[in-house]
């Protein structure tokens, strides 16, 4: 972690508050798209996130008619309109969701800036190695450091439990971003690492972001 | 003020009157209530003698109305009466029914359900100039003095949990239970106790009840009615209703409303005449036994007339069934018989006590299990040639009089003496050890001298066949389609697309990476769950009919047994699991969503009977049931406690019972016969629940989670006993059988 100035990422974020999301295929099939440039769509709703969102396009491979929904609130942009009705493979971009940023997101992505970021390698579910969650049963929040060479998580797929190692810098845990039940997409964060030396800066930076955005 | 008091009382009964009829009121009804108004306006401007001489007009054209809409009333219209809050509740019949009570299991808000009342109460009756008490235990719902905490009158299970409490209470006092039934269902939720499982425990201990039950219905809504309407005698109020779902309610099902909606007026009147709610439906249907005549328009807070006759009849109904339980009775029925006919209220020849012996009790039980099992027993069809009825009667006759004999008479002095034998033998044992020992000791020391020989292990595995997991070889026809199909959980489990052909053949269904269980036909279970050609079907000429005449409903019935080449929503047979033999009752879901009507109550006991005379375990496969059958109104309902009464019966009698759902299982079949068993297993995957999350909404106005109903959910809350994989369903129900069932597979 380098010297941040503050100020200029807290602009870069007050000129663009949106994140783009990009909406590719997740395997091939023929697409149909059901929404077009610029319109208003909603992201899953409810108390258990229960309601989908916007249907956005049905992808179909092998008469699977399998529809897709908005996995965020936003804006359709750049749709792929020439792709409407075609075969394609997987991994195709069709449109982006201009979604408009809260704080919370705010901070979350400038800390991706900020920390050392362990990502999923690949997809799966992930939970806390024994060792790792052993040891913070007994302590508080962003007090356990990890060294390189630690075994801090299980890869969980397909019935196969892989541990994964830290290369990084040693650090604490100063932030989870996965939750055992959960399916992480792949290069998606799981841990943001802070350099013990650093935790106090850092914690303040944030304090400040916090201000900084309600101002 | 005497003319105000008479204003006042005339304004209610037009906005009762207006309240009723809705949009049906009469054209000229404006006029008069035009005319109101006016008077009301100009009340202190006008003499007393005009005011007096308006009034009366008023009164003569308002009663000319009032007699109008009595003899036009729609069964919507009853169902608005029954709804109105100037109708009497449960604690206006404990101040003007019975002399005294005492509120028990709470009072007012400061209750563990206020929606059920429980009270202990004296109702006297006059003799000459003598008064006789009598004690009772009072329970019903209350809905009104305290509307914001009653609920409607919608019990929650701790409710219905309060009042199965304290009609254990009665029972062991001895005195009779009073019930009035004035709700419009229980209130759907899955907490422990359950809604659907409560309501079951409370018919299955209702059915052998040792004391005269007595109930009215005012407002009977279905499973919520049945959770405290079980008794010896059903009494039904003239302008009450029954019925098996509101009328709002099927006309949503009906006109497939979608949610948030509300059905067009016209369906909700169609669906109220077609469901038969009346009183006069219900005694016509085989329901009730008696309707206790109301004043016009139904019966209000202030009616003293009405609590008289409530009185009156509550005391003669209990009487009535005291006296069928009693071998002398000739002269004090005939007595009970003649105020029948010439009811002269609050008057009685002679004092019936309302203590009963022990015989007396036994034989209470046996007349309320006949009254359950006939009901309903004429609205379904039975196909068989009257010669084949006789052959059959004659057949079953001949093997219940030989598993009596063999079992019963046989096998019980054989058990005797064998046990008496057993233990003298063990006291003999025990006397001759110290003569015994020595020998021993010297024949232990001589058999150690020579080579010991190897003793084979006791193999405590399950035969070969038994882990087995498949009983045939049996492919869904489901396979036959070239496509990829994806499971519900993928954006959850990241499960993989499946080929059609390899989830529903090899896989049997079921998701290879995170077990979700897609539905599959019943025909996969009747071929693998049993061994190979064990399936005997018995009683399939029982079939659907539309009982209550429901519009439209002859040609729905005919479809689906056209479409499935079966008679009823139900399959009632004998099978074997690795030679072991069993009665199996399989609700399926291709015949009207497995619901329960007249024909598939009657089966369902049928099969109880049969595993009873056999002596063979009985397991009830609810593939899917969809609830009571609406469109057999409450010969559905019935259906109810008719089923849990031969469970309680085959169950009294020593047999093995065992429930297990699939897909999706909810509403009446599982708050009785289903929800009663001590042992309910679940297939992955399945939902059980009281009310589906629509009705769940729109009646607590509450949101649930998408797994609410969700098998491992029920599992939490002490629903069910456990969770089958599908693949392992044979295995698992062959050891249930093994451990559950005891030695013989039958208890006693």
């Amino acid at each position: 972690m380098t010297e941040v100035d503050l100020h200029d990422l807290l602009l870069k974020y007050k000129s663009h508050p949106y994140e783009l999301v990009r909406i590719q295929t997740p395997h091939t099939g023929r697409v149909e798209f059901k929404v077009e440039d610029g319109m208003a769509i909603s992201g899953p709703k409810g108390k258990w996130q229960e309601i989908r969102g916007t249907l956005l396009y049905i992808l179909e491979r092998q008469k699977n008619p399998k529809p897709m929904y908005a996995p965020i609130d936003g804006t359709v942009v750049e749709v792929q309109t020439h792709l409407d009705g075609a075969f394609v493979e997987s991994d195709e971009y069709l449109m982006s969701i201009k979604h408009p940023m809260n704080k919370e997101e705010v901070i979350s992505k400038i800390l991706c800036e900020l920390l050392h970021i362990f990502r999923a390698p690949e997809k799966a579910k992930y939970l806390y190695s024994p060792q790792l969650a052993a040891k913070m049963g007994d302590k508080k929040e962003k007090e356990v450091v990890i060294q390189p060479g630690d075994e801090i998580l299980i890869m969980s797929r397909m019935k196969r439990d892989i541990p994964l190692v830290y290369k990084g810098e040693p650090g604490v845990i100063y932030r989870t971003y996965f939750s055992p039940t959960r399916l992480v997409d792949q290069g998606e964060p799981l841990l943001g690492i802070c350099p013990v030396e650093k935790i106090t800066s850092v914690t303040r930076l944030v304090q400040q972001i916090h201000l900084e955005w309600e101002a | 003020m005497e003319a105000e008091k008479r204003f006042l009382n005339l304004e209610n009964r037009i906005l009762y009157l207006i309240d009723i009829k809705g949009d049906n009121i009469y054209p000229g009804f404006f006029e008069l209530k035009a005319k109101a108004d006016k008077l009301k306006k100009n009340f202190y401007q006008l003499s007393s003698g005009e005011i007096l001489s308006e009034m009366e007009s008023l009164e003569e054209m308002l009663a000319f109305y009032e007699i109008k809409a009595e003899r036009d009333l729609t069964p919507m219209e009853i169902a608005r009466i029954v709804r109105n809050p100037q109708r009497f509740t449960l604690r206006d019949i404990l101040d003007n029914v019975y002399d005294d009570y005492s509120e028990l299991g709470g009072a007012g808000d400061c209750n563990i359900d206020p929606a059920i009342v429980v009270a202990r109460a004296d109702i006297s009756r006059k003799i000459g100039n003598r008064i006789y008490s009598h004690q009772v235990m009072v329970i019903g719902h209350e809905k009104g003095k305290g509307e914001e905490f009653r609920n409607g009158g919608s019990a929650k299970p701790w409710g219905n949990e309060k009042a199965l409490r304290y009609m254990k209470v009665a029972e062991t006092e001895g005195i009779p239970i009073h019930i009035y039934i004035s709700t419009p269902g229980a209130y759907p939720i899955e907490d422990y106790p359950g809604s659907a499982q409560q309501i079951a425990r409370n018919l299955y201990e209702m059915t052998k009840l040792k004391v005269p039950i007595i109930s009215v219905i005012s407002e009977g809504g279905s499973g919520g009615a049945e959770a405290i309407g079980l008794s010896d005698m059903r009494l039904m109020l003239s302008h009450g209703y029954y019925s098996v779902i509101s009328p709002e309610g099927a006309a949503a099902i009906e006109g497939k409303i979608p949610e948030g909606k509300k059905a067009p007026k016209e369906l909700i009147d169609f669906c109220a005449e077609q469901l038969k709610i009346t009183a006069q439906d219900s005694l016509s249907l085989g329901v009730v036994d008696r309707i206790i005549p109301e004043p016009p328009l139904g019966a209000r807070k202030e009616d003293d007339g009405f609590f008289r006759r409530l009185r009156y009849e509550m005391l003669r109904a209990t009487d009535e069934v005291v006296l069928s339980t009693k071998t002398f009775r000739t002269l004090r029925a005939y007595s009970v018989k003649r105020r029948r006919k010439m009811p002269i209220e609050g008057e009685f020849d002679v004092d019936i006590r309302w203590e009963l012996s022990h015989k007396e009790r036994m034989r209470l039980l046996r007349l309320r299990s006949k009254k359950y099992r006939s009901m309903g027993t004429r609205f379904f069809v039975d196909l068989r040639h009257p010669f084949k009825k006789f052959m059959d009667k004659a057949s079953s006759g001949l093997r219940y009089f030989y598993t009596e004999v063999y079992f019963d008479l046989l096998k019980k002095h054989k058990r005797s003496v064998e046990k008496v034998i057993e233990e003298v033998s063990q006291e003999g044992t025990i006397a001759l050890a110290p003569i015994k020992n020595p020998f021993k000791s010297i024949y232990t020391f001589i058999k150690d001298r020579f080579p010991r020989r190897v003793l084979r292990p006791i193999d405590h595995r399950l035969p070969v066949n038994a882990v087995a997991d498949f009983g045939e070889i049996y492919v869904s026809p489901l396979a036959n389609e070239d496509r990829v199909i994806t499971c519900p959980n993928s954006h959850t489990h990241g499960c993989l697309d499946l080929w059609v052909p390899d989830l529903y053949g090899d896989l049997h269904g079921v998701c290879p990476n995170c077990g979700h269980h897609f539905p599959l036909e019943y025909q996969w279970y009747l071929k693998t769950l049993f061994d190979k050609g064990s399936v005997r079907e018995f009683n399939s000429h029982i079939g659907s009919t539309n009982s209550i005449g429901y519009k439209g409903f002859d040609r729905k019935i005919q479809g689906d047994q056209k479409k499935t080449k079966r008679k009823s929503a139900i399959i009632t047979f004998l099978a074997r699991i690795n030679g072991i033999e069993l009665v199996v009752a399989m609700l399926y879901s291709n015949f009207r969503n497995g619901t329960v009507g007249a024909a598939e109550g009657e089966k369902f006991v049928l099969a109880c009977d049969h595993a009873r005379a056999l002596k063979l375990p009985l397991l009830a496969y609810v593939h899917a049931t969809g609830g009571i059958r609406i469109h057999e109104g409450t010969v559905g309902v019935v259906q109810m406690p008719k089923c849990t009464m031969a469970v309680r019966e085959y169950i009294d009698a020593g047999g093995l019972y065992i429930v297990v759902y699939d897909n999706n299982s909810y509403a009446g079949p599982v708050a009785s016969f289903l929800g009663c068993s001590p042992y309910q297993f679940a297939i992955k995957s399945s939902n059980i629940g009281f009310a589906g999350p629509r009705v769940i909404r729109e009646t607590t106005g509450e949101d649930i989670p998408p797994d609410y109903h969700r098998a491992d959910n029920a599992l939490k809350r002490g629903h069910i006993q456990g969770i089958w994989d599908r693949r392992t369903f044979r295995k698992n129900l062959y050891m249930a059988l093994l451990t559950m069932g005891g030695k013989n597979l039958y208890y006693r």
